[in-house]
């Protein structure tokens, strides 16, 4: 067992929740935006959600490490006038893998927006329901699988990140290290144990997290129909 | 009642036209909307319950001003005291019957009386429980309806509620109509393909053709008989035949007139009778 195991291990599933829980706030009401909306900007929008999926890590991570040091406006606003420095600390890596998983949140939940029949809204709506209400007594239960689908394609996602949390984080134990991270630090030591405690975590973790997702969206299948 | 005068371009099959209606409802009035497909029907109730928004015009219900084009004025759907029942019933999934009509009637006074009611007026109480999706066409229409009247409302919508349903239920069904419009004393709006519907349930026809009036006065009265148009879907023995109607997808089953012999798909001239009202 590495030493910083348990340590890493905590910062790793610490980030993959925030994420995940921070990602399904900021993610519902810009998936029902794209999938309801009729704005002209709607491609541009929808251009911008999807960036991080075909965008190395390395590149959103350059611009984020740029973005938030003292060579940039925004940075030297933050570090100067806030006081915040968000380089190489958690709340850094966590704005990182917001942006980073953000097409895994939004993706699922749009789909499943646009999933709903119209006239379930509309019948909400002439049942004098608001578009709040709707949304949560009528659309979130109907959607039940996207939303399980948002919620854990975001968490596995997260948990195997490197390119983002590298370069903002570097790779400080117990601050900005995460499992992904100390795997190849353990190889470039040779701690080939090591670096396969690790590998070993990750990967069950993420097997049993897709088993529970298929198993719960088949029993939710055979519940609704 | 209901008052409204509404104008909204039209996309059809022969080219753009324009939806354009005057009409006045008395209170208690059953109205049907009857006229071929992409005459504006659906249009129309979509426009009247606030779902789409008209190029122009006004809509007057009980005093009140839902849609006024100058100045201008709107009421959403959820400010409209209406009911409306959707061609797919848009029943939800995610609740049971009883649920449904609880949602509906959430907010009003008394309204676990309310719900009781309907679900014993609609005989839906030994189905509360259940969920739509394991519910036949017929219930779940009349879930649909209790759940539009659950709101208490004085105007009701009904998109062809009818259409999807074979011919006993429906028979049924319009039967519970014509009760519930005299119960509820609704004014009533309804789309509908059929003529003998059409003469048991409505005071007065409204007929639509690319958006315009065609025709706006009393249904053809009980015994009048209605000529259709079918398709032969079947040769049945004892020579009877199996014909689809022209107007939708509902099967009747005549004896072969006689003067010849008709195949499946030979097209077929019948005259429908409305034998009575309700």
């Amino acid at each position: 067992m590495p030493p910083d195991y348990w340590q890493t291990l905590r910062l790793t599933l610490a980030l993959a929740a925030c994420t995940t829980a921070l990602l399904l706030g900021l993610g519902l009401p810009l998936a029902y935006a794209l999938a309801y909306g009729r704005s002209r900007f709607k491609p541009l929008a929808e251009a911008i959600v999807s960036l991080p999926l075909v965008l190395p890590p390395t590149v959103i991570g350059f611009y984020l490490l740029v973005a938030f040091s003292d060579s940039s406006a925004l940075g030297r606003f933050l570090i100067n006038k806030l006081g915040i420095s968000l380089n190489f600390t958690f709340p850094g890596i966590l704005l990182g893998s917001l942006v980073y998983s953000l097409p895994f949140m939004v993706q699922p939940l749009q789909a499943g927006f646009a999933q709903v029949p119209r006239s379930l809204r509309e019948a909400a709506y002439t049942l004098g329901k608001s578009r709040l209400t709707t949304l949560w007594r009528v659309l979130l239960p109907t959607m039940r699988p996207a939303l399980l689908n948002g919620l854990v394609l975001t968490f596995a996602h997260t948990l195997g990140e490197f390119g983002v949390v590298l370069m903002i984080g570097g790779s400080l134990p117990g601050r900005t290290r995460v499992a992904s991270i100390a795997i190849y630090d353990e190889v470039q030591s040779l701690h080939y144990d090591q670096a396969n405690a690790y590998a070993l975590s990750l990967l069950g973790l993420a097997f049993v997290i897709l088993v529970a997702l298929y198993w719960f969206t088949k029993r939710d299948a055979a519940r609704l129909s | 009642m209901l008052d409204f005068h509404l104008l909204k371009a039209l996309h059809t099959a022969a080219g753009p036209r324009t939806l354009d209606v005057r009409l006045t409802l008395a209170p208690g009035e059953l109205l049907a909307l009857s006229g071929p497909s992409g005459a504006g029907k659906t249009t129309l109730l979509r426009l009247l319950a606030g779902l789409d928004r008209p190029d122009g015009g006004f809509i007057q219900a009980a005093g009140q001003t839902w849609y006024q084009e100058k100045p201008r004025q709107w009421l959403p759907p959820q400010q409209r005291p209406l009911g409306f029942v959707f061609q797919d019933y848009a029943l939800f999934p995610n609740m049971t019957v009883r649920e449904n009509l609880a949602f509906a009637a959430a907010g009003q006074p008394q309204s676990a009386r309310i719900i009781h009611d309907l679900l014993a007026s609609l005989e839906l109480t030994e189905l509360a429980d259940r969920r739509p999706a394991v519910l036949s066409g017929g219930q779940q229409q009349r879930v649909a309806l209790a759940r539009a009247l659950a709101r208490r409302p004085r105007l009701l919508l009904l998109d062809e509620p009818l259409a999807a349903l074979d011919l006993p239920t429906r028979l049924r069904l319009q039967q519970v109509l014509a009760e519930v419009h005299r119960q509820f004393e609704l004014t009533t709006i309804l789309i509908s393909h059929d003529p003998a519907e059409i003469t048991r349930l409505a005071g007065r026809v409204l007929e639509l053709e690319l958006g315009q009036v065609r025709r706006l006065g009393p249904p053809a009265p009980a015994g009048t008989a209605t000529p259709l148009l079918g398709r032969v879907v079947a040769v049945l023995p004892g020579g009877r035949l199996q014909v689809r109607l022209a107007s939708g997808s509902t099967l009747v089953e005549v004896p072969a007139p006689p003067g010849r012999t008709y195949a499946p798909g030979d097209e077929i001239g019948l005259t429908l009778e409305v034998a009575r009202t309700f």
